[in-house]
């Protein structure tokens, strides 16, 4: 009895222990991007100005950390003081209570951060998560082959004119294809892409009584466009290809054209490259997407004002100066500042930064489809169930692209899918 | 052709095949070393480089950006403490089962062997729960407890069959000489079953190595171990294979060491009670 007390008494000692250890120890759950890995390459120069709290970084996969941070935040685990979550997030978990609102002071400068970020990561005007880098979607295409195709980019093409510069740049027997674009499903991947397509061609997920509108003729005329596009004139096995297949087709020369993340024009390395805003079919609403990687602080968290002052540090303007000191304007997290686009040295390291910046600006997530919709978001609507309906909807679009059904059938079984959702989550 | 040569020719077909299997199975892990002294651009290239100028980047920047040894660490304790905890349990149950076997020692065994089959995140809630309420999470001890209990229907199912070879004369003559149940497992009956033991510990040890669903769910920064470890360095957006093949050699050398150490058991093992 009297080692079981004592072995009692150890482990109360041990777990105290390790609650007295955690104080001033921040835990960071983030993804494996390339600006994030600076961040953390950068964190001792926070630890040195500020003594005391010192960084844990957890490092995920983009799926792996969703899961993972939305197991923590429903079940109020407490494991992170800082979550890395996306524009998808922000705004539901906001709403939910689960995210401590942000309030900075004036040094700060909020009013800095692009009005289509800020927005993004609101709700009901209040700021729930600081972006760390955003992005917006636009063409990326060879000049050198539309140039010799005897071809001109627009500012801001039409589709029609995309499709007739993938098929001038078309060469097959050369291995060669016009356009690029992501197939693989999730509502992250095909779907989101996808979406932006579709907005431009006058379609939105939701009625304004929250019925889908998956069956419309303006996702019918979208969804054959795409598929023709793609299958005329797109690689073989693109139902396959995400962001890092797209991109070493680029760098392999195999594309003339890729249309996705702002991000992407930083990896792309051939000497060609030249850049547009996303195409437009019958409206520019909504055709480019809007995202940001940000960070956020968990309702309830006990650290919450030494999770603050890191928040701060990694998204202020001093930071990007501090990414630019260490390894060049072409280096730092773009996309949240008006500060960072104002700099003649970023627009003299960054040949996209005028493209991105319009992009971003041009994208508006409460306002993004031709007919009035009850969501917000572009490339998605933020709603909980949203994940789910995408995906499986992701997952028809595939097919359609792959030849196994046909675009009817596809959108057909999309539109049961999204009613099937809606109704089970009682929104009808 | 006499039957001399046929035999060589049989002899000879039946190396061919064994080749080509080995080299199937060894192909993937050549490819992933080499890919780890790649550069990314290199690591994409098409047509796939064989020759290229080996480079260290990948390695010295996953060295400047993680503490290797303290997810090799982690693995080391969590995978063999798991396997232990698993035989203290396996070995008495599966004695008592090969040895005095009852009218329902079969099915309970195939029921046992069953929960393998429960996806593991069928229970992610409640056991996630179970590890934040009791102060386990991000520990060595919960990922020891949950690596013994997943492997324990297999090792009890192999235990079960080594101890069936053993003659149960020999565990009557120890019993007419008085040994209790506890000397007859430890001076009788794991003395002989010692190669099957010993090749269900390698066993179970490699599968907890490779474990990765639970100790990424389970661990932030403390008891993280090396599959954990490889996933942290996927990325969405950027290129990756070179860094991750190179983080995939890291979390798999161990566990290849360990293997070819441990080979001579694990063929005894597995040769176990083949020939009486």
């Amino acid at each position: 009895m009297k080692s079981l007390m004592n072995t009692a008494l150890g482990l109360s000692l041990v777990v105290a222990g390790a609650t007295a250890a955690s104080a001033g120890e921040l835990t960071i759950a983030t993804v494996n991007n390339g600006h994030m890995i600076e961040m953390q390459k950068l964190t001792p120069k926070f630890e040195e100005a500020n003594p005391g709290i010192t960084v844990n970084w957890v490092t995920l996969d983009e799926g792996t950390l969703r899961s993972r941070v939305t197991t923590d935040i429903t079940t109020k685990g407490g494991q992170f003081d800082i979550m890395t979550i996306g524009m998808y997030e922000a705004p539901i978990w906001g709403s939910r209570g689960w995210l401590e609102p942000l309030d900075f002071g004036a040094d700060y400068d909020v009013e800095d951060i692009l009005p289509a970020m800020r927005g993004g990561l609101s709700h009901e005007g209040t700021l729930y998560a600081a972006p760390f880098y955003g992005e917006s979607s636009m063409i990326m295409y060879r000049k050198d082959l539309l140039d010799a195709a005897g071809m001109e980019m627009p500012d801001r093409p039409s589709w029609g004119h995309v499709a007739d510069a993938a098929a001038a740049m078309t060469d097959k027997e050369n291995d060669q294809y016009g356009i690029c674009l992501r197939g693989k499903p999730g509502w992250g991947d095909n779907a989101a892409f996808i979406t932006t397509m579709a907005n431009s061609f006058g379609a939105q997920w939701f009625n304004e009584d929250w019925t889908p509108a998956l069956d419309s003729p303006a996702w019918n005329h979208a969804l054959n466009f795409y598929v023709d596009l793609m299958n005329n004139y797109g690689p073989p096995g693109s139902s396959a290809n995400s962001f890092n297949e797209i991109l070493a087709l680029m760098n392999e020369g195999k594309c003339g054209m890729w249309i996705d993340a702002t991000i992407a024009a930083s990896f792309l390395t051939n000497e060609n490259m030249a850049y547009a805003q996303a195409p437009v079919a019958i409206t520019d609403r909504g055709a480019n997407w809007l995202w940001a990687w940000s960070l956020a602080v968990p309702a309830g968290t006990n650290q919450k004002e030494d999770a603050m002052k890191f928040m701060e540090w990694a998204t202020s303007k001093e930071y990007i100066e501090l990414v630019a000191e260490t390894n060049g304007w072409g280096k730092v997290p773009t996309g949240t500042r008006q500060s960072t686009y104002d700099n003649p040295n970023f627009q003299a390291a960054a040949g996209f930064a005028e493209a991105e910046l319009a992009a971003i600006k041009s994208a508006d997530p409460s306002n993004s489809t031709q007919n009035p919709s009850p969501y917000v978001g572009v490339q998605f609507a933020a709603i909980p169930e949203f994940q789910a309906i995408g995906t499986a909807v992701g997952q028809q679009f595939t097919d359609a692209l792959a030849g196994n059904i046909s675009v009817e059938e596809a959108l057909a079984n999309a539109q049961e899918i999204a009613d099937r959702e809606m109704k089970k989550a009682g929104y009808y | 052709m006499t039957d001399k040569q046929r035999d060589i020719w049989k002899n000879r077909i039946a190396v061919f095949f064994a080749w080509v299997a080995a080299l199937l199975f060894f192909f993937p892990i050549f490819w992933m070393v080499l890919t780890g002294f790649k550069t990314e651009n290199q690591a994409i290239a098409i047509p796939p480089l064989l020759f290229f100028e080996p480079t260290l980047e990948n390695f010295t920047e996953i060295n400047e950006r993680t503490n290797y040894s303290k997810f090799a660490l982690n693995s080391i304790i969590t995978s063999f403490g798991g396997t232990l905890l698993a035989l203290l349990i396996a070995i008495p149950s599966a004695y008592a089962m090969a040895f005095n076997p009852g009218r329902w020692t079969k099915d309970i065994l195939m029921w046992m062997l069953s929960t393998k089959m429960l996806p593991a995140v069928g229970v992610l809630m409640p056991i996630y729960f179970l590890a934040q309420n009791s102060g386990l999470y991000d520990t060595k001890a919960v990922l020891v407890i949950i690596y013994a209990m997943i492997n324990l229907p297999i090792v009890m199912l192999i235990l079960f069959n080594y101890f069936r070879e053993i003659p149960k004369e020999i565990l009557e003559a120890s019993r007419m000489d008085g040994t209790s149940t506890f000397n007859e497992i430890r001076q009788v009956v794991m003395p002989l079953a010692w190669g099957g033991i010993a090749s269900t510990a390698l066993l179970s040890i490699i599968l907890c190595w490779n474990e990765a669903f639970w100790s990424i769910v389970l661990t932030t920064t403390d008891a993280s171990t090396l599959t954990a470890f490889v996933a942290s360095f996927q990325a969405p957006e950027g290129l990756f294979w070179a860094k991750v093949s190179a983080v995939s050699t890291l979390a798999c050398a161990p566990i290849v060491v360990f293997g070819w150490l441990a080979q001579k058991q694990l063929v005894q093992g597995m040769t176990f009670g083949a020939v009486k």
